[in-house]
């Protein structure tokens, strides 16, 4: 596909923003993005803004006006995207489209979910939306639970241990230190993960991304377009995307996210790139075994061989790929709508080369987002 | 779901566990649904009874239950491979939480799914316990 550039970035802090409004949020992330690409309102031609459900957080749909009204930007058209978890990724691809369309040149995609305006009980109902209500939810199933039972064959099949989903979130706990917009800033042992309390048997409390509020930004524009401000841009030049059944059971096998294989699929072929170039990649770890899934789908290492890559540190910072270098959905945050968006953010920080002390040395980033159980999949793929 | 349309027009399937079969290419679906997405609109969906037998193919204990369920916690959810081919997702009931494998074999039981509140409906439908020997 033609390449699209990234021209501004901007995130919030993750994390308990009790003084933070919905608005207020997006709003942080849009202007520190805008101010990033050096770009006017007036050079804007369209916003998709990633969000799962302004409606049961903060009783407010029509998410996408809300937006423009408060950033200052009607009568600009505003769109708002929703793939559950997913959503912030899926704003990403119809920003693109839309560029490459020739419909737009300069999109401003956002992402943003304020989760802590509700007790935690009504959270996780909320995102058990995410999965089929009639057949799964409403059984008694929760979202913890659909991802150990994941685990829980993937351990069977293939004999990934516990403690290599442990090792997951120490690694990703790890890298958060050095992320200043993380919400836990601190390391924890594989002991601590194993004897935190259990949440859905074999996941426990930390093994579990938190509930988080935060909004992410980015700008993206032609690549003609994007020569006019900015000198070296970070390119987008592959995008995937595919669905599978909203349900778990739904699946041909628990044990591979066919829709992390399917959207990945695509991005490469449209990127005209292989797996073993990816150097750096944000992925949707919302559980330990999330991320094992992940790395396995995308094509880094052999289905079954995650568990193994991950205690061999071959996904830590300087590792053959580098995953979640910005701490992840585990210890960065994970505020549902805007994750999708946030991997973004890393992924173009990273190719600047501006990630500080979680710098890799890459050409090519990507970033996976997941909706639900992976009933959605979103890929991209970056390139300096 | 308080809903009292959107439970009783699935009460067939939640009570029965009457699911479809697709005349065309002879696949079983459960849940039931409108299409059959092998063979799309050449596909003839037909009413079909699942006997209700299977086995495990994973399972976790529910810890953090939800609302509904929080008095039942902890309790077990499970994956179940019916033996006519679907996969459905269920409550395992009358099993030790030290006794539930990958591979046991299960089958459907009719029992009380959960209340909405004090007045409001009570949900029945199938959970699974294993096939004693």
């Amino acid at each position: 596909m033609e390449k699209v550039a990234v021209i501004g970035i901007g995130l919030t802090k993750f994390g308990e923003l009790w003084e933070s409004s919905f608005s207020q949020l997006f709003v942080e992330a849009g202007t520190k993005a805008i101010e990033d690409a050096g770009i006017d309102g007036k050079d804007i031609d369209a916003i998709f803004v990633g969000n799962m459900s302004g409606g049961r957080f903060i009783e407010q749909e029509h998410i996408s006006s809300l937006i423009a009204d408060y950033a200052g930007l009607t009568p600009l058209p505003s769109t708002r995207v929703e793939a559950a978890c997913a959503s912030g990724g899926l704003a990403i691809r119809h920003g693109i489209m839309g560029i490459l369309s020739g419909f737009y040149d300069i999109v401003v995609v956002g992402g943003v979910e304020k989760m802590t305006d509700v007790l935690t009980e009504r959270t996780t109902q909320i995102l058990a939306t995410a999965a089929e209500q009639e057949w799964e939810a409403n059984l008694g199933m929760t979202f913890p639970g659909l991802y150990a039972m994941m685990a829980r064959r993937h351990m069977h099949k293939y004999g990934t241990t516990r403690e290599q989903l442990a090792m997951v979130s120490v690694k990703n706990h790890r890298n958060a230190v050095h992320n200043p917009y993380a919400q836990f800033r601190f390391e924890i042992s594989v002991d601590k993960v194993l004897n935190s309390p259990m949440v859905a048997d074999p996941l426990r409390l930390l093994d579990c991304s938190p509930i988080s509020d935060g909004a992410a930004c980015i700008i993206l524009a032609s690549k003609e377009k994007a020569k006019e401000f900015v000198d070296n841009p970070i390119y987008i030049i592959g995008s995937g995307q595919a669905s599978s059944s909203i349900s778990l059971h739904g699946r041909e096998k628990l044990t591979v996210m066919d829709s992390t294989v399917n959207a990945a699929r695509e991005a490469y072929k449209r990127a005209k790139i292989e797996p073993k170039q990816i150097k750096v990649a944000e992925v949707h770890d919302c559980f330990t075994i999330a991320e094992i899934l992940a790395i396995e789908g995308l094509g880094f290492f052999k289905v079954g061989e995650g568990g193994k890559a991950t205690e061999e540190g071959e996904t830590e910072i300087g590792g053959k790929v580098s995953v979640n270098t910005s701490g992840g959905l585990k210890a960065k945050g994970h505020p549902v709508g805007a994750t999708g968006v946030a991997q973004a953010v890393e992924i173009t920080l990273q190719l600047r080369g501006e990630a500080e002390k979680r710098q890799v040395d890459a050409d090519f980033g990507l970033s996976h987002n997941v909706g639900g159980s992976g009933g959605t999949a979103v890929v991209h793929i970056f390139s300096k | 779901m308080s809903s009292i349309p959107r439970f009783w027009r699935s009460i067939r399937s939640r009570y029965n566990l009457i699911g479809k079969k697709c005349l065309t290419c002879g696949k079983v679906y459960f849940p039931p649904r409108t299409i059959c997405p092998n063979c799309r609109r050449k596909g003839k969906l037909t009413d079909y009874k699942l006997k209700g037998e299977g086995k495990i193919l994973t399972f976790t204990v529910i810890h953090v239950a939800p609302e509904d369920f929080k008095r039942q916690a902890p309790y077990i959810m499970a994956i179940v491979k019916l033996d006519e081919g679907p996969k459905i997702t269920t409550q395992i009931v009358n099993c030790k939480l030290e006794e539930i494998h990958i591979g046991m074999r299960v089958r459907a039981v009719f029992r009380r799914i959960k209340e909405d509140g004090s007045s409001g409906i009570i949900h029945y439908g199938y959970k699974f316990e294993p096939c004693k020997a």
